[in-house]
């Protein structure tokens, strides 16, 4: 049942137009603008140290040979992250950008959002026709979201080692992220994280938006996420 | 009353890109120069004086010309006359980007065909002449957008020492009030030129600044820099 049309214990049975429960999460039932003439724009967020680059790179690697794509990433240390990628071999150096934030990693994803859509300008001007724009937010807290101005849509990535508690934490980035991803999972009996607490903690707090658990040991191309990409364009 | 055009392009939420600048603030904290709360009253009036007041100047230019409704032949004068006055590439370049987010901010919120002119004649305006063009179109007078640009000569580096030092905000934020027996100086004589020939208009300027801009965008290419700028 859609989350607005419930009964009250009164048992007045009307549909609320906004729903009021704090708790409740849902997907966003307005219209995206409209992509057309310019590349999708993907976000990936998350705290440090979650996975985000890797996931970049695995997605580079299961979709780079049938989708033009380019990746803008936000790390601190302006390199570091497109120097992983480079190393990785996993994509063109030619389609990095490297946007310096100004300390402020989740100012230049949500806030003032210039400095990164000039980066996504910047490659949409030198491979025109491209489909696909990554946007790696540098490592933030659980509140740093993507401006709707800058990403389509958006994966909100952490992973077991932070704690088997974390989505239960909620937050922007746990409740309202297009997609959640909980990484590494190979870890989880390391570092005594229980995975049936952290999904379904994720579930209540996401309501009908999708969750992901991976481990790029074991998966490396990220398939379940990949598809979902997939699923977009 | 200033117009709230120049409150907006002045406040540090306005989503023009300004907040990955710190005017050669990173670069000379790199440098140990800057490392307390009583060194930046210095560098921040110096910069005030320097930079802030040259673009103070354009500022007010560009409003004076918005408000007159110039042919577009005009803008494009007013952008070379402060590439001139600028000698640090590094530094022309951080105006042009900061030029670039105000615009696409800006035209959204104050739309216009003078803009569109300016825009069509110079896609990336430095900053303060697209400050002072969208303070024009919005109703605003030279000395608005003079005092706006001012400001944002200092609140920049002030913000991202906060940000490198780890600086006591609240101390950082009466240093920069201190300034505003300066700023208002500056900002009136730029006003009071506003209406000259670009090519007469001062051309205040600092050689540490210009240097400090360039040894940063060097140094990026090796280390870490968290500031475009």
């Amino acid at each position: 049942m859609p989350v607005n049309e419930h009964e009250h214990g009164h048992g007045h049975g009307h549909v609320h137009p906004v729903n009021f429960d704090p708790a409740a999460a849902e997907p966003d039932r307005y219209e995206p603008p409209s992509t057309a003439g310019r590349a999708y724009r993907i976000g990936i967020g998350g705290p440090v140290g979650s996975g985000k680059t890797a996931l970049v790179a695995a997605l580079c690697r299961a979709l780079g040979d049938d989708i033009d794509l380019a990746v803008v990433t936000n790390d601190i240390y302006t390199t570091e992250d497109a120097d992983f990628l480079r190393k990785a071999g996993v994509l063109d150096v030619e389609r990095i950008e490297a946007v310096q934030t100004g300390a402020c990693p989740h100012t230049a994803i949500r806030d003032d959002i210039t400095a990164n859509l000039d980066a996504v300008e910047r490659l949409e001007d030198k491979f025109p026709g491209l489909e696909l724009v990554i946007i790696e937010s540098g490592g933030d807290n659980l509140t740093a979201v993507f401006s709707r101005g800058l990403a389509d849509s958006q994966v909100f990535v952490v992973d077991v080692a932070g704690g088997d508690k974390v989505p239960r934490k909620g937050g922007p980035g746990v409740t309202t992220a297009d997609l959640l991803v909980i990484n590494k999972i190979d870890l989880a009996h390391l570092v005594g994280a229980n995975m049936e607490v952290m999904t379904s903690d994720a579930h209540r707090m996401r309501g009908e938006l999708p969750v992901v658990t991976q481990s790029l040991v074991e998966t490396p191309d990220a398939p379940d996420v990949a598809k979902w990409v997939r699923s977009l364009l | 009353m200033i117009d709230l055009s120049a409150l907006i392009l002045a406040d540090s939420r306005f989503p023009g890109g300004g907040h990955v600048h710190s005017g050669g603030l990173e670069e000379i904290v790199t440098r140990k120069l800057v490392r307390h709360e009583r060194d930046l009253p210095r560098f921040l009036s110096g910069r005030l004086r320097t930079a802030g007041e040259l673009a103070a100047v354009f500022a007010a230019a560009s409003t004076h010309a918005a408000l007159r409704d110039v042919h577009s032949g005009h803008w494009k004068v007013l952008d070379a006359e402060l590439d001139a006055r600028t000698p640090s590439l590094a530094q022309r370049e951080a105006s042009r980007a900061q030029g670039r987010g105000t615009a696409r901010a800006g035209r959204i919120a104050w739309p216009s065909p003078v803009l569109d002119g300016l825009l069509t004649v110079t896609p990336r305006p430095h900053h303060p002449v697209m400050l002072g063009a969208l303070v024009g179109v919005a109703g605003g007078s030279p000395l608005d957008a003079a005092a706006a640009v001012a400001y944002l000569a200092i609140s920049g580096p002030a913000s991202a020492a906060v940000r490198l030092l780890g600086l006591d905000p609240f101390a950082v934020n009466a240093v920069v009030a201190r300034l505003s027996g300066e700023l208002r100086a500056v900002a009136e004589r730029a006003a009071a030129v506003a209406g000259d020939d670009p090519s007469r208009l001062p051309a205040p300027g600092s050689p540490a600044l210009d240097l400090l801009a360039e040894a940063h965008s060097r140094h990026h290419k090796e280390e870490v820099r968290l500031f475009a700028s």
